[in-house]
Order: structure tokens, then C-alpha cells, then sequence
């Protein structure tokens, strides 16, 4: 049984095509790219298995549960977390309180346990306060605990978004261009982050990258997306001898 | 120990004011603006629930406070004294002294309920269909309340005057100012308490990035629901305790006009600051009495007030911050509530 398995996956924005027929396995464990020219559907593609929108057609199974028609924060709870591709932290909240929200998809107590602060809140509150300050500790972080996100340097916003999604404790990662918008350094620094961060929590990760030197570097299969279609897959250095790939890039040549 | 100076200084401020309308010491219209101040705290504080923390936009909190000005009001009429509408009483007029804040907590349970109501058909889709629907609400609310004969339509209800005198009858102390101001800070202490948990940060996190609250895991519309029926609960509680001060209601009470000046106090405090909605609520049912004898020209003045301030200060007195954070020297002696979670 697969870990996460797409079949047949179609989708329709009213007459355009946006995705169709995409096919995907994963067995647990890879670290996958996802790549193709700009609106080839990638980022689609990502918010119909976050639950954003509601395939068309086809399905998408974890661990053989099927995610049709769950609400995002359900798919969540399920073990799928993602990046996105413009960074979508809540800039007036702390980064500490950035980390603790996301663990409202398994929150132990209710309402009124709220309200009255009672026992059961008490510990649920230390053990959430316990692992944010943990995962900021894991990712460096512990020094902008009580800083508010908006006043922290990109490439630090791509560590809390990526320590916020890791909080979650997911099976399967999403990264949504994690590079975008990086200098070079930063660059070297992501492509050890994402190898660290898979190995040390056991992460089956997926990935949408622009950047050549990022997924060339990282991934162990690609995918390679255009007009919706599934036109290449296979080891990055199968992609980059892919006359197809070329031509979706670059163009056909003229002759 | 210093966790426990606001607390301190809340009962310090409530022996106080509750000793010296006792003593005779102040007016008895200036127990009636200090009990008003006590429900302006609760309304902007709810309302700010809604509109700062949570980033939406009501407009129709009048119409929560009438529901529990009017559910509370009718019970403890029904049940306290004979009257023409309900006929005699159900229950000796002493026992109001004991059941008079459940009944209290009930009209605010009936207002959550129907926040709830108007809840469920808002939160399906985002954008600004909670402000039409909480104007609509209002109007609704109040019409309706206008053309039910029985309770008095639009010549309004009262009675709820003989239900604190007969609390004042059995022990002879300012019950409602002791009510108000209970509720008062019950309010203030369920909202702290709502929006410094993980639970309640949600709300914040929908305000910053909606889309981000529900994919990392925020079933953003429970959470709504549950901040606009906490809110609207708490106008349904200031409602009622307005009717018992009052001792008199009618619908005219409820307007759009009410509505508004919650939200002038929401904004006027700032919009996600539970201090400024307290300082603000202070302030502009004191400036409100300032301005009395302006008469009409009243209503000339405050709005100008908040054009004013939206020019120049468009966040309002503190703006998404606490009084603490203004004054950070007042941290030392008020340690908040989440610095102790800190440090457990």
C-alpha cells in the first residue's frame, strides 16, 4: 500500500483544463520534485490535495484514506502540511504563536476548557508551549521566539513557515518554491535545510521548484508538468536530456 | 504574586465603587453612569472580539444586546412580580437576589444562540457578507421586538425596576452596580482568557491570513462561530444587565445608533487591544456625559471625533497592543497572563 497515491486527477477551472489525468505514488520516504513553466498547474495541484478546491475528477488516498471533499484543516489532521510559495505566516503574531496555532488541527481540549482554565487546558498549553519552543530550538529560531514574523528576514520567514508545517508532524511535506525569492547563499543553506529536515523526521517530501540548482541538487525523481499534462518523470538527469522538457521550456526549434 | 496585581486592583476598584454607592457617597446619577461605563466596557470588549481579533466586520451588536436585554427582562419579570402582562408572581420576589445572574447568564445564552443563527449563513463564504448580515439582523431584531404587542411593541417594557427593588428589599446593598461590574469583569477575563489560547489565537490567525489559518490546520469555521457566539453572548449579558439598570426598555434602545457606538469605542480603543477597548469604553461614555448638555449637537461632535481620529490615528488609541506594551514600565507590576504560561 502506498504511503500517498494520486489517481487520475482532474481539474477544471469553469472551460480551462488546469490539471489533467496527473498519476502519482509515493511508497513513503522520497523526496520529489514538481516542475514545469509558469500556470503549468503545479501550485493547483498542491491546493487540490490540500483541499483548497475539490478535485473534478480522480482521487487523492493517504495511507489509503481518500481526502475527496475534506476541508483543508482535516487534510491537515490527516499528515499532509505545505509551504507557500509567497510566504503565508501571520505577520502580527508572534513566531512562537505562528508555531503554537498550528496545533489546533489535534487540539485536546475545548471551549470551555478555555474558559475555565482547567487541568486538562493547563497541560495542553504547556505541552504545546514545550514543542514550538522545541522545533524553534531544532531550526535555530529560539532567538525570535517573541519576535513578531513580519519583522524577520525572508529568508528566516521561509524557516518558520517550514518549522510551522514540520509542527504539524506531517507524513507528506508540500514545498511550494521554497527558494523563491532566495539569494545564492540562502539557496545553500534551504537544499541542506530540506535534506536535514527529511532525514531527521523520517519525511516523505514533495517539492515545486523553479530553481534548476534546487531541484537538480535535491530530488531523487521529477515530475515534469505543462499545460496540465504530465510530460516527462523520471531521475533529474533522464529530465534534463528530455527533449520534451526542452521544448516546454525553451520552445521548439525551428527549423 | 504579581500575576495577581490586576486582579487586585480590579477588586480594590470594585470595593470601592460598590462601597461608596453604598455609602450614599455618590450620586445616584453617578452610580447610573458608572453602571454604564461597566456596560460599554463589555459591549466594545465583545464587539472587538469580532471586529479586531477576529478581522470581521459586524455591525449589528445592538441587536445581541437586545436579545438578552428583552429575555432576561421578561423572566425576571415573569418571575419576580405581578404585572399586567405576566399576571402574578411565580416566585417570591427575594429569590431574584439569587437567580437574578442566572437568569442574566440565560439572556446571554439566547443572544449566543442567535449570533449563532446569524453565524451560520455569514462564515460560508468570506468577504463583507457578516456586515450586511448583522445590519439586517439588527433591524430585524428590533422591528420584530416592535410588533410584539404583548411585550409592549415600540411603547417598550418595564417592570425589571421592581425586580431590584425587591432585590433591595431582602439585602440592601447596589445590586446592580455589583452585578455590573462582576459581569464587567467576567467579560474581560473570558476574552483574555479566549484570545491568549491556542484555541483562541485561531481567530487572530484567520485575521492575518485566512487561507494559511485553515490549511495549517484551523477548521476556521468553527472557530468564527464560536468567537461571534462568545460576542454576541456577552452583548446578550450587557443587555440584560442595561434593562435592570435602566429599569425600562424599549426597541428605539437598539438601534443602528447602539450598534455604531460599539464599534466608535472598538475603533477608538483600537482594534484588536482588550485594554483600549476598556479605556476607550471609559472614555466615551464619560465624554458622552460631558457632552450632555450639547444636546443634538452631541451627535455632531462624536462622530467628528472618530473622522478625526481615523485621519490621524487610524488605529485607534492601541492599535493591536495592550496598554503594557505602551507602557512597558507597567509590565513589571502587571506580569500578563501568557508570560506566566511562559515560565510554568
Amino acid at each position: 500500500m502506498p504511503l500517498f497515491e494520486i489517481r487520475e486527477l482532474t481539474h477544471f477551472f469553469g472551460g480551462l483544463k488546469a490539471v489533467s489525468d496527473f498519476n502519482l505514488a509515493f511508497e513513503g520516504g522520497e523526496l520529489m520534485g514538481l516542475i514545469g513553466p509558469n500556470g503549468a498547474g503545479k501550485t493547483t495541484i498542491f491546493n487540490l490535495v490540500c483541499g483548497v478546491y475539490h478535485p473534478t475528477h480522480g482521487e487523492v488516498k493517504i495511507e489509503d484514506r481518500n481526502l475527496a471533499g475534506l476541508f483543508p484543516h482535516q487534510v491537515t489532521a490527516m499528515g499532509i502540511a505545505r509551504t507557500f510559495q509567497n510566504i503565508r505566516l501571520w505577520p502580527e503574531m508572534t513566531v512562537l504563536d505562528n508555531i503554537r496555532v498550528a496545533h489546533n488541527y489535534k487540539l485536546s481540549y475545548g471551549f470551555l476548557d478555555a474558559m475555565f482554565q482547567n487541568s486538562r487546558y493547563r497541560l495542553a498549553e504547556k505541552g504545546i508551549d514545550r514543542t514550538a519552543r522545541k522545533f524553534l530550538e531544532i531550526m535555530g529560531l529560539r532567538d525570535y521566539a517573541e519576535e513578531l514574523a513580519k519583522n524577520l528576514p525572508y529568508g528566516l520567514q521561509r524557516k518558520v513557515e517550514i518549522a510551522r508545517a514540520l509542527v504539524i508532524r506531517p507524513k507528506l511535506l508540500l514545498l511550494d518554491e521554497p527558494s523563491a525569492g532566495m539569494n545564492l547563499g540562502e539557496k545553500e543553506a534551504l537544499i541542506g535545510l530540506i535534506r536535514w529536515i527529511r532525514k531527521e523526521f523520517n519525511l516523505t517530501i514533495w517539492l515545486i521548484e523553479h530553481e534548476m540548482r534546487v531541484v537538480m541538487n535535491l530530488c531523487e525523481k521529477i515530475q515534469v508538468l505543462d499545460f496540465g499534462e504530465t510530460i516527462a518523470r523520471g531521475t533529474p538527469e533522464e529530465i534534463q536530456g528530455n527533449p520534451r522538457v526542452v521544448e516546454a521550456y525553451l520552445g521548439k526549434e525551428i527549423d | 504574586m504579581k500575576q495577581y496585581s490586576l486582579i487586585l486592583l480590579a477588586f480594590f476598584f470594585f470595593v470601592l465603587v460598590v462601597g461608596f454607592s453604598w455609602a450614599g457617597v455618590l450620586s445616584s446619577y453617578t452610580q447610573l453612569v458608572l453602571m454604564f461605563v461597566g456596560v460599554n466596557i463589555m459591549m466594545s470588549s465583545s464587539l472587538n472580539l469580532v471586529n479586531g481579533y477576529m478581522g470581521e466586520f459586524s455591525c449589528g451588536h445592538a441587536g445581541f444586546m437586545a436579545v438578552g436585554a428583552y429575555v432576561t427582562s421578561l423572566f425576571t419579570v415573569w418571575f419576580f412580580t405581578t404585572g399586567s402582562v405576566f399576571g402574578p408572581n411565580l416566585l417570591p420576589p427575594e429569590w431574584a437576589t439569587v437567580l437574578f445572574p442566572f437568569i442574566l447568564l440565560f439572556g446571554g445564552l439566547i443572544a449566543a444562540l442567535v449570533g449563532l443563527l446569524v453565524a451560520i449563513p455569514s462564515f460560508r463564504t468570506r468577504g463583507d457578507y457578516l456586515a450586511i448580515i448583522t445590519l439586517a439582523v439588527n433591524y430585524i431584531i428590533k422591528s420584530a421586538i416592535e410588533n410584539i404587542q404583548p411585550i409592549g411593541g415600540a411603547r417598550g417594557f418595564m417592570g425589571m425596576g421592581r425586580v431590584v427593588n425587591g432585590m433591595q428589599e431582602m439585602v440592601d446593598i447596589p445590586w446592580m452596580m455589583i452585578w455590573t461590574w462582576i459581569f464587567a469583569f467576567l467579560t474581560i477575563l473570558l476574552i483574555k482568557r479566549f484570545v491568549s489560547s491556542t484555541y483562541g489565537k485561531g481567530i487572530i490567525a484567520i485575521r492575518e491570513d485566512e487561507i494559511a489559518a485553515e490549511i495549517m490546520g484551523v477548521n476556521t469555521r468553527r472557530a468564527k462561530m464560536i468567537a461571534f457566539m462568545l460576542s454576541s453572548g456577552l452583548a446578550g449579558l450587557a443587555g440584560g444587565l442595561f434593562a435592570h439598570i435602566l429599569g425600562y426598555i424599549n426597541p428605539g434602545s437598539f438601534t443602528i445608533m447602539k450598534s455604531t457606538e460599539a464599534l466608535v469605542m472598538v475603533y477608538l480603543g483600537g482594534m484588536g487591544s482588550l485594554s483600549g477597548s476598556v479605556l476607550s469604553a471609559v472614555l466615551f461614555t464619560l465624554m458622552l456625559e460631558i457632552l450632555r448638555p450639547l444636546q443634538l449637537y452631541k451627535w455632531v461632535v462624536v462622530p467628528l471625533i472618530l473622522i478625526l481620529l481615523m485621519l490621524f490615528r487610524t488605529e485607534g488609541l492601541l492599535g493591536h497592543r495592550e496598554l503594557t506594551d505602551v507602557f512597558p514600565r507597567l509590565k513589571r507590576i502587571f506580569k500578563s497572563e501568557e508570560k506566566v504560561h511562559a515560565t510554568l
